[in-house]
């Protein structure tokens, strides 16, 4: 009886609990399989253990070039991104013009359109065009569907900032520029920051839009998903585990630097 | 003294004739700073869905070249041929997006009420996921539904694979490769986007909220029926939009853990476009799948809504 009740109490956090499971599966799998020595070519299956692959990532052809090519595209692609999307997140917060209705929705399709439809039409945008497939239209195609997710983070950030802080910086004869560099831009930082993590994020991890654009570029997840037809390394797990690990290690550590900062101010 | 970047509130301070020249600067400023992006998104989103629109209408070959002739059959005769992958995208699409409405609600619950100090961490290994490239995650999935492995084989004892061999969700002692596996994957991998808008809307919620109908003789039931449910309706909207759009269009499950018998519309569109090089049938099919997409949104996004308000 006590257990039921028990049961009852709890019965949210167990159903949490066990979502979260489903969530971290995979990456367990990925983790342990990234110490296995598989029997033929696909590795799928455990054997040994060998930690063979962990001393030798870069073993497979093409495997550390296309992490390479994909790092590269993801910096532009960043950069890009954030810079065109906290301009427009800024023209929308702080102005008043026309077509702003429409420029919106402009800015909203783009995330509500399935990825397959805007890959195989930029794919006939560049047919028609004559572009050659590449490293640019990859990297045109990740500013394009990265922008809108940068305003949306930004435009946050920004709407939450109190313009009486810039009139102070006026007040105290600061210039336009001044006050921008140094009032808003700092305030506006954690918005552009965790808008361009989105960016890098969205793009590193982007496969249908770039296979359709990339001709015969091959970018990270494009190795991947030919290994799973031609046969996968066991370094492809090592390098996804690296970077969950990696991943987990900065958040914790920017999280205990914000901690101790907020601590040192009260 | 110039107000450039506060034109939006009223400037407390500079007096009239000092204001306007600024002003009329100010006033081109919003277009300077929209110019570069949105001309991004016209060149390459709006533009690619008219040169799209077009191809759908040509006809030709690939060698002679394709010329516009308003052919619009193109678009019955994609519908005729691939309504079972059109009808299969959006049944499977909705029913991952339902299953993770009843995964993602309890862990977005947790989050927000009751993880007290591991919220942070919690939350850490929501979005971590994320840095592993999706298909590593997915081809894990292999390994998990492996036939024979421990997943298989505790199901088959379990005499569950009889009753979703009889619905037809999956075929003999396999999983892989069956409609139950599209649709796992498909949940795995759009659960945070469902997860994190529920997290968003259920923090909002004053837990005194939860109080209040407590101490009016409410059940914890009728507390979540009545008062936590409904608040939280802006996140159930948004989290259902993320996962069911990007689940219709998706083929990367349907390819890695799908047979031929579980393709979806992205399947036909990939083969379409990238193998069998039919740019029209392939344009129209993806004109159809925005279409319908975009409709059902705005019909969603109306209903709940009206929903909401009530």
């Amino acid at each position: 009886m006590a257990l039921l009740t028990w049961l009852k109490r709890h019965l949210v956090v167990l159903a949490g609990l066990l979502t979260l499971g489903y969530l971290l599966l995979p990456n367990v799998i990925v983790t342990v399989f990234s110490f296995n020595q598989p029997k033929g070519r696909f590795n799928y299956e455990w054997q040994h253990f060998s930690a063979d692959a962990w001393k030798d990532p870069c073993g497979v052809a093409d495997l550390c070039g296309s992490l390479a090519l994909s790092l590269q595209i993801a910096f532009w692609a960043t950069l890009g991104a954030t810079v065109l999307g906290t301009m427009i997140a800024f023209a929308l917060v702080r102005y008043r013009f026309r077509a702003r209705g429409a420029i919106s929705s402009l800015l909203f399709l783009p995330m509500a359109m399935p990825e397959v439809v805007m890959a195989a039409s930029l794919l006939t945008l560049f047919l028609n065009m004559g572009a050659r497939l590449g490293f640019w239209t990859v990297l045109i195609a990740h500013i394009m569907f990265c922008l809108s997710f940068v305003v949306t983070a930004v435009k946050a950030r920004v709407m939450s900032m109190d313009p009486r802080l810039e009139q102070a910086a006026q007040d105290l004869y600061a210039g336009p520029f001044q006050t921008f560099l140094r009032v808003t831009l700092p305030i506006a930082a954690p918005g552009i920051a965790a808008g361009a993590l989105l960016a890098f994020a969205l793009s590193f991890d982007d496969f249908i839009i770039t296979n359709f654009n990339a001709g015969s570029a091959v970018t990270f997840p494009m190795f991947v998903w030919g290994s799973a037809q031609r046969g996968t390394p066991v370094q492809i797990n090592v390098i996804g585990t690296a970077m969950f690990v990696v991943a987990v290690l900065l958040v914790l550590a920017s999280m205990a630097l914000g901690r101790r900062r907020t601590r040192r101010k009260a | 003294m110039t107000t450039t970047l506060t034109e939006a509130p009223p400037p407390l301070s500079p007096t009239a004739p000092e204001r306007t020249p600024p002003r009329r600067r100010g006033r081109l400023t919003p277009y300077w700073l929209l110019l570069p992006g949105i001309l991004w998104l016209v060149l390459f989103f709006l533009l690619p869905m008219v040169y799209q629109a077009s191809t759908s209408v040509q006809t030709g070959s690939l060698e002679q070249g394709y010329e516009v002739t308003w052919h619009f059959a193109t678009y019955w005769d994609a519908l005729s041929a691939y309504a079972p992958q059109f009808l299969r995208s959006v049944v499977y699409a909705a029913a991952a997006t339902v299953l993770c409405l009843l995964l993602g609600y309890p862990l977005a619950y947790l989050i927000a009420f009751r993880a007290g100090r591991w919220r942070n961490l919690i939350m850490v290994l929501v979005i971590a996921p994320f840095f592993t490239s999706f298909l590593i995650r997915t081809l894990a999935w292999k390994t998990i539904l492996a036939d024979g492995g421990p997943l298989v084989g505790a199901l088959n004892t379990l005499h569950v694979l009889d009753v979703t061999g009889w619905l037809g969700w999956t075929a003999g002692d396999r999983v892989l490769a069956t409609p139950l596996a599209v649709v796992c994957g498909l949940t795995y991998n759009f659960l945070p986007f469902m997860v994190l808008p529920l997290y968003t809307s259920l923090e909002r919620i004053d837990p005194r909220l939860h109080e209040a109908s407590g101490d009016l003789y409410a059940r914890p039931s009728t507390t979540f029926r009545k008062v936590t449910f409904p608040l939280s309706m802006p996140g159930v909207v948004s989290g259902t939009l993320l996962t069911f759009i990007p689940a219709t269009g998706d083929y990367v499950n349907a390819d890695l853990l799908g047979s031929t018998d579980t393709r979806m519309v992205g399947n036909v569109i990939q083969t379409q476009f990238l193998r069998v090089l039919d740019y029209p049938t392939a344009a129209a099919l993806s004109f159809i799948l925005m279409a319908a997409i975009l409709l059902m949104v705005t019909v969603y996004i109306r209903r709940s809504g009206t929903e909401d308000l009530v």
